[in-house]
């Protein structure tokens, strides 16, 4: 455990990415096997179940040092992290600690998971007693997750490439999936000649970046194969050993998910992924779809059990764009416009509606191009999405073959009504706020938006809040409506669980309009014509 | 009449007819300490301890300044005042002031633990207590300053093990000084910035002895500062004045490093928790110290601090005061600061 709370301060301690790897791939040089697994397993979002809540993790601590409530609060509140505001409060001193290796912790708490509330409060007071503060902050992650120390799989998977003998795609790949770190050797995991891959692995995705030069630059545009950049959710469906599994992009299961997908288990052969968008469609005669908004399809993913009424009311549908594996064979290397072709096939074959092929846009010049793309959102698009006809499909976001093109967002200007304290970085910074718009003499909150200011801006915003409040206890501040922000989102989609009658697709502050004053922000009005104008 | 008051320019005792360190210009300003947030600039008389003054008229210009030593007294229209050591930094005060029997106690910014350079913290009686509570959350809690000093002095010798110059950040005035104890224990090659350079030439006028500290100035050449220890202000945290250290390391001193995430946001390399105010049981001390019957809470957490004392039968109540910590200050203006 001291090797791995050592591990977590360097990292979380520098902010180069150099050091971070570094300090990574060291801690693979000598960690045991059964310790690297866990750390893969935590470091990409394998995390076991929870044994402990939350809510009992707090309890205990303020029993243990016999604290108020709403004083724990205000601690929470200003550190933004629990399991470091447990570590902070509970007062031991010590420098050193029993110590056991990490997997003995992550596997002890495994196994009171269905154990009584009494043998896990004693088995967490007596870990708390014998760990070190930066220690029991890393026993508290384990339980409550998210270190939050700017870890990517990337990085990681780059510093086990520097201590064992394989590439990082091959890494990436390997650790992608269903595995369970309980069960699986480091050297089943990453050894040279393990190739066993289970049925439902997925491949990782290849991401594109922001188009950020001048389309011009891109060269011939001959060469390039333009489609519409959807908003669904980014998935890979597979089907291998009669199986069929779905991911999504945050390489989640969610076969279980869209039962719509089930008849692809009859109608793709085996030996088959393809890569695309998973999205709710109305599907119309003549074998055309209209996607609808991801606001839909929100309300499907966040369910355990999927109503008949859900299924009907938002149908999820597959905008596929890409196959990766085809006959059982990676294909991954074949470059896009032979994949395309294969892909054409595999979708003619299946013929069904909830199966899509994702349409290519047909331009002559950029200039054509260009026209298009300001049209997306009539085609219920949020941009295009432009990729090299000769591209391999890479692994991850990598720069020059595809790129992403969204259209300029929709905008509106509201005034900050509430704010709260963030989290992380933004501990004890309000920086979480929310936003209304004008409705007559009233204001209605409509949004909440956490990003868009620079760091100078946010402590600027947050020395007014502190000056402005209106509560003493508790995180969130009523402040008065004077400053202004112009706020900036993809999508707008009408909802019953909003006072405004509105939900914002990904909101963030464009910019700080301190030119304005609070009278002369947007009316509900202006949002209602918005939605009308995009929602529908 | 209340002794002391709450007035829209700061701490006012109405018999006296002086403010206590006042965030606009009046007649007498009685001030416990030289930083921005307390000493403003524009009262016609100031009150200060003796170390304080050269500070003021450094910061302040020159102005009428009465000084008194600490336990001595003076009276101001009947009104006796008396200045005890505070321990925030060099001429720290708390203000005493007694009137017909009656004792009541302005803090200051203070901090427990003897840090060498500021004078041990005083416990004074009192009936009521003005007290800062700027680390006011049972999440602060200080390690010795020694342990702290360890911690500096083993990155300043693991940066020079890479050949990484170690760029310190500390407020020019008190923490600067508190830090060179633990530099010079390890490198003799210490630099700092101009307005850590101006407080240091005041203090060494004033008879303090202090090693010697080269000034950086846009003639020092990069060789010159190769493995060596440079401390600057927050405010040039981040410029390009900083480019000339290449390549370093950046190890900020304060309280706030406490939280992991306030670490991460400034972007630093290393964070010492190492603070010139109470934690959270130096604070409860404090009060409890001064036997006072009610205590009054100002900058900070002043709410929490204040219930968490009604609940434990000590009556508090919390007031508004213009003082900031000059950390916060420093950060949130940085570069529109006059150093």
């Amino acid at each position: 455990m001291k090797a791995f709370a050592n591990l977590i301060n360097q990292l979380n301690s520098s902010t180069k990415t150099s050091d971070k790897l570094k300090a990574l791939s060291d801690y693979f040089a000598v960690a045991t096997d059964k310790d690297k697994v866990w750390v893969i397993a935590l470091f990409s979002g394998r995390r076991p179940k929870r044994a402990v809540t939350a809510t009992q993790l707090k309890t205990w601590c303020m029993e243990s040092i016999n604290m108020q409530p709403w004083l724990f609060e205000e601690c929470y509140n200003t550190v933004g992290d629990l399991a470091e505001t447990i570590a902070l409060l509970l007062s031991n001193q010590h420098n050193s600690s029993q110590n056991f290796p990490l997997h003995h912790y992550i596997e002890t708490l495994i196994s009171i998971e269905k154990e009584s509330e009494a043998v896990k409060k004693n088995y967490i007071l007596q870990s708390w007693q014998q760990l070190t503060q930066d220690e029991i902050f890393v026993f508290n992650k384990l339980i409550t997750g998210g270190f939050r120390i700017g870890v990517s799989q990337k990085l990681m998977v780059n510093a086990l490439a520097k201590t064992t003998q394989l590439s990082s795609s091959v890494i990436t790949h390997r650790i992608s999936g269903q595995w369970n770190a309980a069960n699986t050797s480091f050297h089943h995991l990453l050894s040279e000649e393990a190739n066993s891959i289970d049925a439902s692995k997925p491949y990782p995705f290849y991401l594109a970046y922001a188009l950020d030069g001048a389309l011009k630059d891109l060269g011939n545009e001959n060469e390039w194969q333009a489609e519409w950049k959807w908003d669904g959710i980014r998935g890979q469906i597979i089907k291998r050993s009669n199986e069929l599994f779905v991911w999504s992009r945050g390489e989640e299961l969610m076969t279980d998910k869209f039962p719509e997908y089930q008849i692809f288990s009859n109608l793709l052969h085996n030996g088959t992924v393809l890569d695309g968008e998973i999205i709710c469609l109305q599907l119309n005669t003549g074998n055309t779809f209209k996607p609808l908004p991801f606001a839909l399809l929100q309300t499907r993913i966040g369910r355990k059990n999927i109503s008949k009424k859900e299924l009907s009311n938002s149908p999820v549908g597959f905008i596929a764009y890409d196959v990766l594996e085809y006959d059982g064979e990676d294909i991954r290397n074949k470059p896009l416009t032979e994949r395309r072709y294969l892909l054409e096939q595999i979708i003619q074959a299946v013929h069904h509606p909830s199966l899509q092929l994702s349409p290519l846009i047909h331009f002559n010049n950029w200039h054509e191009l260009a026209q298009q793309q300001q049209n997306a959102r009539a085609f219920d698009a949020e941009g295009i999405m432009l990729k090299r006809k000769n591209s391999v499909y890479q692994v991850g976001r990598k720069t020059g073959d595809w790129w992403k093109w969204k259209v300029a967002p929709l905008t509106i200007d509201a005034v900050m009504i509430y704010a709260q304290k963030g989290h992380g970085r933004r501990s004890n910074l309000y920086t979480d706020y929310t936003f209304a718009v004008k409705d007559g003499d009233k204001l209605v909150p409509f949004t909440k938006a956490y990003s868009g200011l620079t760091d100078k801006e946010f402590a600027q915003v947050d020395a007014f809040v502190k000056k402005n409040a209106l509560e003493k206890f508790g995180p969130v501040r009523t402040v008065k409506p004077e400053l202004v922000f112009e706020i900036a989102f993809e999508g707008i989609a009408a909802s019953n669980r909003h006072k405004s009658g509105v939900a914002l697709r990904f909101p963030r502050i464009l910019r700080w309009r301190q030119d304005k004053k609070a009278d002369e922000i947007n009316t509900l009005e202006d949002l209602k014509q918005l939605l009308e104008q995009y929602g529908k | 009449m209340a002794l002391i008051e709450f007035s829209d320019k700061g701490l006012y005792c109405p018999i006296g007819n002086f403010f206590i360190d006042p965030w606009k210009p009046v007649d007498n300003a009685v001030i416990t300490h030289a930083h921005s947030d307390h000493a403003r600039w524009g009262s016609k008389n100031y009150l200060c301890h003796t170390q304080t003054k050269p500070l003021l008229q450094l910061r302040l210009g020159n102005n009428n300044y009465q000084t008194v030593d600490w336990n001595e007294s003076v009276y101001i229209n009947q009104v006796k005042v008396s200045l005890h050591p505070a321990g925030h930094i060099i001429g720290s005060s708390q203000i005493r002031v007694e009137y017909n029997g009656e004792v009541w106690v302005v803090s200051g910014d203070y901090k427990l633990e003897n840090d060498g350079i500021s004078g041990e913290f005083e416990p004074v009686k009192c009936h009521t207590f003005i007290t800062e509570s700027t680390f006011g959350l049972p999440i602060y809690k200080w390690k010795p300053q020694q342990e702290i000093f360890q911690q500096i002095q083993q990155w300043i010798l693991n940066n020079q093990s890479q050949n990484k110059c170690s760029v310190l950040i500390a407020y020019s005035l008190g923490k600067a000084q508190r830090v060179l104890q633990a530099v010079t224990k390890v490198t003799d090659n210490i630099w700092v910035h101009g307005a850590i350079y101006n407080t240091y030439e005041t203090l060494i006028n004033a008879g303090w002895q202090l090693p010697l500290l080269k000034r950086v100035t846009p003639e020092t050449t990069k060789e010159a500062l190769h493995n060596a220890v440079v401390i600057a202000p927050p405010s040039a945290d981040g410029t390009p004045w900083m480019k000339k250290f290449y390549t370093y390391s950046v190890g900020v001193c304060s309280g706030w490093m406490q939280v992991r995430g306030n670490a991460r946001r400034r972007n630093v390399d290393a964070g010492f928790v190492l603070s010139d105010h109470a934690d959270w049981n130096g604070l409860l001390q404090a009060v409890k110290a001064t036997e006072a019957n009610k205590v009054f809470v100002t900058h900070g957490f002043q709410s929490a601090f204040a219930r968490h004392l009604n609940e434990h039968g000590i009556e508090a109540a919390e007031v508004k005061t213009a003082f900031g910590d000059e950390e916060d200050v420093q950060e949130n203006n940085s570069g529109s600061t006059n150093e």
